[in-house]
């Protein structure tokens, strides 16, 4: 049975300073301090660490350029966006124990000398942002925000509530709504870590990334390559929902059977599930014994995303799934470049006359047509994989593995 | 030149310039590249995604138009799916726009092999707006080029009458806060229309024309002037009906070194007050 490390704390959550000094908290931002931002980055490169919210960007690479950047002006800033259905584990992470994502923070701010750390928060998620916001202060009034930053300054912290879009987790967009214009993503290059918030340097985590961070610093490198495999070291929270008995937050180490994971869950007699989010794909029964490894899912053309699961039973019709899901983009995406803005609606549209059985023939071929350009020529991830679960539930259909 | 190098083009050589963009190398080589938002005097929008091309190591298709070029880049404009990548973004804009008035769009489709009936559904229904006395607005034909909101804004005029509203299909353009022009800070100079690519910005002169069937571009001479209002010494292309002595629009040559094609409200609808008054 796995140790819990990140949700370690989930059964007496630390929410004021005190407790979480006592659960052994802040050892992490102890021993970065004394090793120093140079050696703090290294330890995280070894590791293995990749970012979690889903494009799975090594974070120590990240961190070092902009550690390493000219610009003396640089930020850290944490994404709490999550707004994909199905996704909720930043959530949990921080209703459990906040501290050790502010934590997180801290190392990673100092790791890259941030004269400023912005954690945005979805603007659904209120308490969360209010407990993030209380901890803060906590931390500040207690000097832990001291000579974090460059030439022995002090870090300043900053909460924002989030757009309230989908499209404002996106990296680049999340930087506009902070500046205060439209969540409207923009191009890579220049990336985050040369020109990002406010075109400095910023090394952008997601939740789940930061709370890894200081038991890596505390156990070192190797410690994370003791769990998981070896492309995909360490642990992996999973947001588990649909048709299983105890859907919630799972954390498991990489490589574990998603059949086991289905187990823990209370899955039963499932005709699939949809791996990775709204922009994942759907698995079949017949690759539930595939380990959960960035490397697996890759093999079999799937994907972990940020690690949603949604779980459908035999009675549920797949294309309303999809019709759903065709549904979600087309009201998310930000409508700045053709392929997204009105691929998305000629795609729901599709998936609407096939979830009502109306089709007229041609929406399956036509679908796998408009999924490239949608995949090949949209300027940001979310057009880019919008019909990625569509594919998936295309080349299911030929294989005669959809139940209804 | 120091700052001269070499890039792969469908696998040919070409030489590129520190500073210049994959398109404006394409351009110099005369590879036929269809655009659709971007222009010269403007930051690239690269939201068309007309211009896309494939680059060696990058995952998606890149905007020719914003990527700037570097040394060693292999580029490819020939593949079936850069092909099928700008196709299905003509496509896609014929299955929601009037294009009537957008000619230049119509023939690159064209020459693409869009289907115009490719893909169907629900069209871009965004009014018409006629709510000042010197160009009209039919949003069922903006293709959201942003164009427009640059002229007004930073790029020209720093006006920023003009902003984006909305999300995803239902995303448009919208003026002030109210959606009328004569409410927003607009000063009429047309600088929007001039840079507009669909005919969804219109001087009124010329959509009363056509609606009355009477726009005949074969009979208009363009005759140049300066501005003769103040002193900056614009360049006046007056497109005067040679039979009826009319003038029937002013432009400004987007060459022009002063002007880049843009004037303010004297200028260019300065005529509509000299007719007005000599009626
Ligand atoms: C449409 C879209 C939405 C995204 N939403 C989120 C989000 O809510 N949270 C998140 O951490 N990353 C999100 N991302 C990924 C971010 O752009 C970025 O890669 C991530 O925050 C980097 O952190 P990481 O390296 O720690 O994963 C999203 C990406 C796209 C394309
Ligand atoms: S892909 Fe979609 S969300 Fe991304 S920039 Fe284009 S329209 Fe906006
Ligand atoms: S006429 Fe000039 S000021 Fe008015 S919206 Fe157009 S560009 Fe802006
Ligand atoms: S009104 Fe014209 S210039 Fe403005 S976005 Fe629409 S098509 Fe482009």
């Amino acid at each position: 049975m796995h140790e819990k490390v990140l949700l370690r704390r989930q059964t007496t959550p630390a929410l004021d300073l005190g407790s979480y000094l006592a659960s052994g908290g802040f050892a992490g931002l102890k021993k970065a301090r004394e090793i120093g931002a140079a050696e703090t980055v290294r330890i995280v490169t070894e590791s293995g660490l990749v970012g979690r919210g889903g494009a799975g960007f090594p974070t120590g690479r990240k961190w070092e350029s902009v550690r390493t950047a000219t610009d003396p002006e640089r930020y850290f800033v944490l994404n709490a966006d999550e707004s994909e259905p199905g996704t909720f584990k930043d959530r949990v992470m921080i209703d459990v124990d906040p501290f050790l994502v502010l934590e997180g923070v801290l190392i990673g701010s100092f790791a890259i000398s941030a004269t400023r750390a912005f954690i945005y928060v979805r603007g659904e998620y209120r308490k969360e942002a209010d407990l993030l916001q209380r901890c803060a202060k906590e931390l500040e009034a207690a000097g832990y925000l001291e000579g974090l930053g460059p030439e022995g300054r002090a870090l300043a912290i900053e909460i924002r509530h989030g757009g309230g879009a989908y499209i404002c987790g996106e990296e680049t967009a999340l930087f506009r709504s902070i500046e205060g214009y439209r969540g409207e993503p923009m191009s890579k290059p220049p990336f985050p870590t040369v020109a990002g918030l406010f075109r400095k340097p910023t090394a952008i985590n997601n939740v789940e990334t930061v709370a890894n961070v200081p038991d890596i610093v505390t156990r070192g490198a190797s410690w994370l390559r003791s769990l998981g495999t070896e492309r995909s070291p360490g642990i992996k929270l999973y947001s588990v929902s649909g048709n299983v008995e105890r859907p919630g937050v799972y954390e498991l180490p990489f490589g574990t059977p998603l059949r086991e994971l289905l187990d823990l869950a209370g899955a039963r007699d499932l005709q699939a599930i949809l791996l990775g989010g709204a922009a994942g794909t759907f698995v079949f029964p017949q690759d539930f014994d595939m380990p959960l490894s960035y490397e697996a899912a890759q093999e079999r053309h799937a994907t972990l995303g940020s690690g949603a699961l949604i779980a459908f039973d035999h009675e549920t019709n797949l294309w309303r799934v999809a019709e759903r899901l065709g549904s979600f983009f087309a009201h998310e995406s930000c409508g700045q470049c053709v392929p997204c803005r009105v691929g998305t609606r000629r795609q729901h549209e599709m998936l609407e006359a096939l979830a009502e059985g109306h089709g007229r023939g041609s929406e399956r071929d036509l679908l796998v047509r408009l999924s490239q350009v949608m995949t090949d020529a949209s300027i940001c991830g979310l057009g880019q994989t919008a019909s990625t679960a569509v594919r998936s539930l295309l080349d299911a259909e030929a294989k005669g593995l959809l139940a209804v | 030149m120091a700052d001269a190098f070499q890039i792969l083009i469908d696998g040919h050589e070409a030489i590129a310039h520190a500073g210049e963009t994959i398109l404006d190398v394409l351009r110099r080589q005369q590879v036929e590249t269809p655009t659709l938002c971007t222009h010269e005097h403007l930051t690239p929008a690269k939201a068309c995604r007309a211009c896309v091309v494939e680059l060696k190591g990058s995952r998606a298709l890149v905007a020719s138009c914003e990527r700037k070029a570097e040394p060693g880049m292999e580029v490819r404009t020939d593949s079936e799916r850069v092909e099928n990548a700008r196709r299905g973004v003509f496509e896609l804009l014929l299955s929601q726009n009037d294009v009537s008035t957008a000619p230049a769009l119509a023939a690159q489709a064209e020459s693409l092999g869009a289907d115009p009936g490719r893909y169907r559904g629900q069209r871009y229904e965004k009014g018409f707006f006629d709510d000042n006395q010197l160009y009209v607005r039919d949003y069922d034909k903006c293709i959201l080029c942003y164009r427009c909101v640059e002229a007004c804004g930073p790029d020209v005029q720093n006006t920023f009458a003009l902003t984006v509203a909305g999300r995803g299909f239902d995303a448009g353009i919208a003026a002030g806060f109210g959606g009328s022009l004569p409410d927003s800070a607009c000063v009429f100079c047309g600088n929007c229309v001039a840079v507009c690519p669909t005919g969804a910005l219109m001087d009124r002169r010329e959509h009363s024309l056509r609606a009355e069937g009477r726009w005949q571009e074969d009979r208009y001479d363009v005759v140049q002037t300066t501005c003769s209002y103040c002193g900056v010494g614009c360049q006046l292309e007056l497109h005067v009906d040679r039979e009826s002595n009319e003038i029937v629009k002013v432009t400004s040559p987007m060459d022009h070194s002063i002007t880049h094609g843009f004037l303010c409200v004297k200028g260019r609808y300065g005529y509509s007050f000299v007719e007005a008054g000599a009626e």
